[in-house]
């Protein structure tokens, strides 16, 4: 390369570095907040959750940035909320699902006097911490007896909690909710988020239980491929499914009628009431002083064309 | 240098010219990534001197994240100058930590006990990774590909069977009085800083402790790791191995360098590196996680290659991959404090690294060929 030419290509990284720094709109007397959480936006569920942030922002006049670690590293996320509290942000949000790696950087941010809500995760955490509220859904127990509740008021009397990760603590927690919830009958099934495996398992685990009407799954993908196997088997009818979370997948089953419930958490919501509460409290010293249930709210076949047409714009 | 004369740069009539000390500091192959460093530092403090990035705790944090990275980059460049990747390094951090983890809360071991069994079953990873690459002649990195793929899977499974989860938590607390807990993960001149935040040099909390409990051990691990990498590279034996290895194999083997033991050792050292990483993040913050690591194998080589490592081989300093690790940490974490879009930060990290490559590149060039 010639000197001259390496000189033009060397200002125009220079200068486009610049030209993005500008357009970040840096103005000091608005109002600085972090959001610092373990999903990259590019994720479709954290994605709501930052289209949130920038509306909230948007309406607040707000600095507000919102990052998440590249990989899922928890010391690499730790780094992040120690970068907010030295710029002395006057608000952080963050998620909690590592609290042992995270505590040590949640204490700086109180010991520096920072107001910090949880969203998403880490519910138990803001007590222990000296956190100020937990935006997010309730616990995963809570959320498995509250399925149960819903099946049985469709008139199921015995049910299967299929688990796609056994062994994930958040899971077995929710099927113990869920057994709960249903008095006692109900069992529990190793799936995986295979869908051979998935189908080859569930179509013999039902020939072998006829009085199982009623089947959770714990994530939107397990909810599709059990759906579609027992679409196959040609036994969708006789069975009342529910799920958590939304997807493209579980929207189309859920016109269907083919599944009975999918729990939303609304996370558009963990984004935007943060954000707002913490313009608030830096503004005027106000902030709610109990956290805020989110969700979740089940969705039915008669929300999928509405919330189809949200989903296209980022906000569910 | 001595590299230079082996590129056939310079003849001794040149080498024998007397020179200033100031054309001999430009001269030096470092001076490159130096200046590298300089230029990031001064658009950073453009972008963000007021934002608590250019603060005692805020630097401080910039050299924690710069030393984990240079802690890598160290022991990767030696295996690049031999000729040599090592694609293994990210897993073996998350398979290191599993083992201190397994090993102290599962199984009770004193923790200095746990680590020392990590550093021992990571060396003898590090070795099969160097006798495979060295009989087979297959490619380094096909072969730590391998192991990569591996070495995580196996921390996954191996934690799922016996902890019933992917994290370990409560390591530090197993055994609290460990001398292992301030050797990777404590703070040195606890008193200074505590006097400097007396004298309000430095902040305190509420709580009346200065807001940087001191140098954190990870930066002076990184510290010694590339005295003691520059000291073999170039005034030992095996240093002139590592040169002659990466230079011209075929010729090296032929004067009697032992090739195979060159590279097995030097596989052992970024095994251990990784080891040691692990260990320092695990007395850091207490727990350890399957996926620790994840990429840090491409962290340690963009900085040995920033830092003037040549991706041949057969060229590179310790001194040039602890600037690369410098520049590349002071990037990540500037970054963040210009409070720019997030969804940007890949394009800007690439961009600054691309500006410091140049830059580094340009003035190494002018330096060496200006003689």
């Amino acid at each position: 390369m010639k000197p001259a030419r390496r000189r033009v290509l060397i200002a125009l990284t220079l200068g486009l570095s610049f030209s993005l720094y500008q357009s970040a709109g840096l103005a000091e007397e608005t109002i600085k907040i972090a959001v610092v959480t373990h999903g990259q936006s590019s994720d479709s569920y954290w994605g709501v959750v930052k289209r949130g942030v920038d509306d909230a922002a948007r309406l607040m006049r707000a600095n507000v940035t919102y990052d998440a670690p590249q990989t899922t590293d928890m010391v690499a996320m730790s780094r992040l909320i120690d970068a907010a509290v030295n710029q002395k942000v006057q608000g952080l949000v963050v998620s909690i699902p590592d609290a042992a790696a995270l505590e040590r950087s949640l204490k700086a941010a109180v010991n520096a006097g920072i107001p910090v809500i949880v969203i998403d995760s880490g519910k138990e955490e803001v007590e222990k911490l000296g956190l100020k509220l937990y935006v997010g859904t309730t616990s995963y127990f809570d959320q498995g007896m509250g399925a149960a509740k819903r099946l049985m008021a469709a008139g199921v009397k015995k049910g299967v909690c299929a688990n796609h990760e056994p062994g994930n603590l958040i899971n077995e927690s929710a099927c113990d909710g869920f057994k709960k919830g249903m008095d006692g009958s109900a069992d529990r099934l190793e799936i995986s988020l295979d869908p051979t495996d998935t189908a080859s398992r569930i179509n013999a685990y039902l020939r072998a239980h006829p009085d199982v009407s009623g089947i959770l799954a714990l994530g939107a993908p397990s909810a599709s491929n059990i759906v579609s196997a027992l679409r196959q088997s040609g036994v969708i009818g006789r069975y009342k499914i529910g799920n958590f979370d939304v997807s493209g997948d579980t929207l189309a089953a859920l016109s269907k009628n083919e599944l009975l419930f999918s729990f939303d958490s609304q996370q558009y919501l963990m984004g935007y009431l943060p954000v707002v509460m913490l313009t608030l409290n830096a503004r005027y010293g106000v902030l709610p002083i109990s956290n805020i249930y989110t969700g979740p709210t089940a969705i039915t076949s008669q929300d999928v064309d509405r919330i189809k047409i949200l989903s296209r714009q980022g906000v569910r | 240098m001595s590299a230079n004369l082996r590129k056939g740069v310079g003849s001794d009539a040149a080498r024998l010219q007397r020179s200033s000390r100031l054309s001999r500091l430009l001269k030096r192959p470092e001076f490159g990534a130096l200046s590298g460093a300089i230029l990031i530092y001064v658009i950073f403090y453009l972008l963000a001197g007021s934002s608590g990035m250019f603060t005692v705790q805020g630097l401080i944090e910039v050299l924690q994240v710069s030393a984990e990275i240079g802690i890598l980059a160290t022991a990767a460049s030696m295996l690049m100058i031999a000729g040599e990747f090592d694609l293994s390094i990210g897993s073996m951090i998350g398979f290191a930590g599993v083992i201190v983890g397994l090993a102290s809360v599962v199984y009770h071991l004193p923790l200095y006990l746990a680590v020392l069994l990590s550093f021992v079953i990571c060396a003898a990873i590090g070795a099969l990774n160097g006798w495979l690459t060295a009989k087979t002649g297959l490619p380094s990195f096909i072969v730590t590909l391998a192991s990569m793929l591996i070495l995580r899977g196996e921390a996954i499974s191996e934690t799922r069977a016996i902890n019933g989860y992917t994290q370990i938590s409560g390591i530090t607390a197993s055994d609290p009085n460990s001398l292992a807990i301030p050797l990777f993960g404590g703070n040195a001149g606890q008193g200074l800083f505590s006097w400097m935040a007396h004298r309000h040099w430095i902040e305190s909390n509420p709580l009346g402790q200065p807001i940087i409990a001191g140098i954190p051990a990870s930066v002076l691990w990184w510290i010694v790791l590339t005295l003691l990498a520059t000291w073999v590279l170039l005034r030992t034996r095996f240093g002139n191995w590592i040169y002659a290895v990466g230079g011209e194999e075929t010729s090296a083997r032929n004067v009697g360098v032992p090739v195979d033991r060159v590279k097995i050792i030097l596989f052992m050292v970024t095994a251990l590196s990784a080891a040691l990483f692990a260990a320092i993040q695990i007395m850091q913050v207490g727990s350890a996680d399957t996926l620790r690591g994840t990429q840090k194998e491409f962290d340690a080589i963009i900085a040995a290659v920033i830092g003037g490592t040549l991706l041949t081989g057969g060229y590179g300093s310790a001194i040039g991959a602890f600037l690369g690790a410098l520049i590349y940490g002071t990037v990540q974490m500037g970054i963040i404090y210009t409070r720019s879009d997030a969804d940007r930060f890949k394009v800007f990290l690439g961009l600054m690294v691309l500006l410091a490559v140049l830059f580094n590149n340009f003035i190494r060039r002018r330096a060496t060929l200006s003689r």
